[in-house]
């Protein structure tokens, strides 16, 4: 196929050209700093106020609760730091999972070397977090629990609205990163018992570079960054009003378009499973079989390797993604992955297929024929498979 | 990322396959680590090797620097061979990123293995040849530096 095929969405997303149309007058001609006092920045001021409420409205929340931030990293950055610095008169405990983005991992690996303490709760084999050892976590310290909405890598989407039950009942703060689930499942942040949650815009089609933290009124949180009065006195700086205005487009039409969209999408990603697992031998599907994300489906195939993997398909012009070692930069494969329980050798063979709305069937099927043809050449290849047809 | 020579031995890689009754295998590496190398080695009674085989589990470098190392094995007398270095590996593939260097040690090593069984099914011993490690990830670094 001459045309590429981008199965990639969790990575980021395509800005759909709506979106770019209603930034562009945001550069060039209605260029004003909000801040300032004039006729011409109040348009600023006003497509900024309008952004925010469109994703207040979102997620169920107002307006005043929406801060902008330069990603979803930011967002949860600020979510564990500024939180856990504002309660620590009542402890210094932070309740969190082993699947979460490195945004949360690596920040609370950051808070425990300045003295907090971080309980780490495992996940089943799909990689739903195990509430029992949740619950057994919970110490008169802890100040916060910080769960994803829905894993980047598997997809799995967690029991959302019962951690929230469970944080309620015991007085303490939830947070959600739902970089991922934003724009590709129902989210209201009452209804679920959030008090706070990250989500960023290139995951549903808005511009890169920007994201947001909602913070539940009432909740003490220290700002982020000092110098101003923007986004009111706890993130200083200029806004983005391009961005925040490609943002309120973004979540526009992800809202008008998911109902159909996510149902496509499901079918799309169901055919590709049941395709895959069938014609490709020893393969197995991480994630939750159908409590997952529209759009997320991740194998292992056994005996292979992620990257060769990965750099056949973009030989044949394929996007995708791996959680292997050697895509991570790092020694282990995916802490995901080794988390719902496989082992390393597997965890090194896994392969991440994103959809969005743009993917065809026609696409999927010559994915897939791809996929089979080139993890048999990598079995061919590999001694393990050698051993195993040995043994058997 | 990777060369062009990476690339191509990547894609196409030379001397893959498996050789029946050689006269030396080495297996190194660990699937742990996400790779694994095996090397066939056919090695005649003037003490060269005539033929040169692989099987890799592991990712693009892997594979392409196990295919480099037959390439620079086969034909050479066994005292050449173990003179062959994972630089030279690296040299024939116009380099690596250096997170894929190992690959590079691996596919040396791959090569001291085989030599090895050779040397042991043979009952001589070959001057120069140390036991190979049973991993080689074991001395080197795969630590990120921290920054906090």
């Amino acid at each position: 196929m001459e045309k590429k095929i981008y199965l990639d969405n969790a990575a980021t997303t395509r800005t759909r050209p709506e979106v770019v149309e209603a930034m562009l007058p945001y550069f060039s001609e209605l260029y004003g700093n909000p801040s300032s006092v004039y006729e011409f920045a109040a348009q600023n001021k006003k497509a900024l106020d309008e952004g925010r409420t469109t994703i207040a409205n979102a997620i169920g929340a107002e307006s005043a609760e929406i801060y902008f931030t330069a990603s979803g990293t930011e967002a949860d950055n600020w979510a564990l730091k500024a939180t856990v610095e504002a309660y620590e008169a009542k402890g210094k405990h932070i309740i969190t999972s082993k699947i979460e983005h490195h945004a949360i991992l690596h920040t609370c690996e950051y808070l425990q070397k300045k003295g907090y303490e971080v309980t780490y709760v495992d996940v089943d084999e799909y990689g739903i977090v195990k509430l029992d050892q949740l619950k057994k976590a919970i110490r008169p310290t802890t100040v916060l629990i910080s769960i994803m909405f829905a894993n980047n890598e598997i997809g799995t989407i967690q029991p959302i609205k019962e951690i929230g039950a469970i944080a309620k009942a015991h007085n303490i703060l939830f947070h959600t990163d739902a970089v991922q689930a934003f724009g590709q499942v129902d989210i209201n942040v009452d209804e679920l018992g959030i008090d706070m949650l990250s989500a960023s815009a290139h995951k549903l089609g808005g511009p890169k570079g920007i994201g947001f933290l909602y913070i539940r009124k009432g909740i003490r949180i220290r700002s982020l960054i000092h110098g101003g009065a923007q986004e009111r006195g706890r993130r200083a700086g200029t806004e983005n009003v391009p961005f925040a205005v490609g943002f309120k487009k973004a979540v526009e039409i992800a809202l008008a378009t998911m109902k159909d969209r996510t149902n496509r999408e499901k079918e799309l990603r169901d055919y590709l499973i049941k395709r895959v697992l069938a014609e490709i031998p020893y393969t197995r599907l991480n994630g939750h079989r159908t409590n997952r994300l529209p759009n997320n489906a991740n194998f292992s195939f056994q005996f292979i390797e992620g990257e060769s993997l990965l750099i056949m398909l973009d030989m044949n012009n394929i996007c995708a993604s791996s959680g292997s070692a050697c895509t991570s930069g790092s020694l282990d494969p995916s802490h995901v992955l080794l988390s719902i329980g496989l082992p390393h050798e597997i965890a090194h063979g896994s392969l991440r297929i994103s959809l969005s709305h743009e993917n065809t069937l026609e696409e999927i099927d010559y994915t897939v024929d791809k996929v089979k043809e080139i993890v048999e050449k990598l079995r061919n290849m590999s001694p393990l498979y050698d051993d195993f047809v040995r043994k058997r | 990322m990777y060369t062009k020579k990476v690339m191509d031995h990547f894609s196409n890689p030379r001397n893959m396959g498996e050789i029946e009754n050689a006269s030396g295998i080495g297996t190194v590496g660990n699937a742990k680590c996400g790779d694994i190398m095996r090397m066939y080695l056919d090695i005649d009674e003037n003490d060269v090797i005539q033929d040169v085989k692989f099987k890799t589990f592991g990712c693009g470098a892997a594979v392409a620097t196990s295919s480099v190392a037959t390439e620079l094995v086969k034909g050479k007398t066994v005292q050449e061979a173990i003179k062959v270095t994972n630089k030279a590996v690296v040299e024939a593939l116009d380099g690596l990123p250096p997170v894929k260097v190992h690959c590079s040690l691996l596919a040396e090593e791959a090569i001291h293995a085989a030599l090895w069984d050779y040397a042991e099914k043979k009952g001589i011993k070959i001057e120069g040849l140390k036991k190979p490690k049973s991993d080689i990830h074991d001395h080197h670094d795969h630590e990120v530096e921290e920054i906090y």
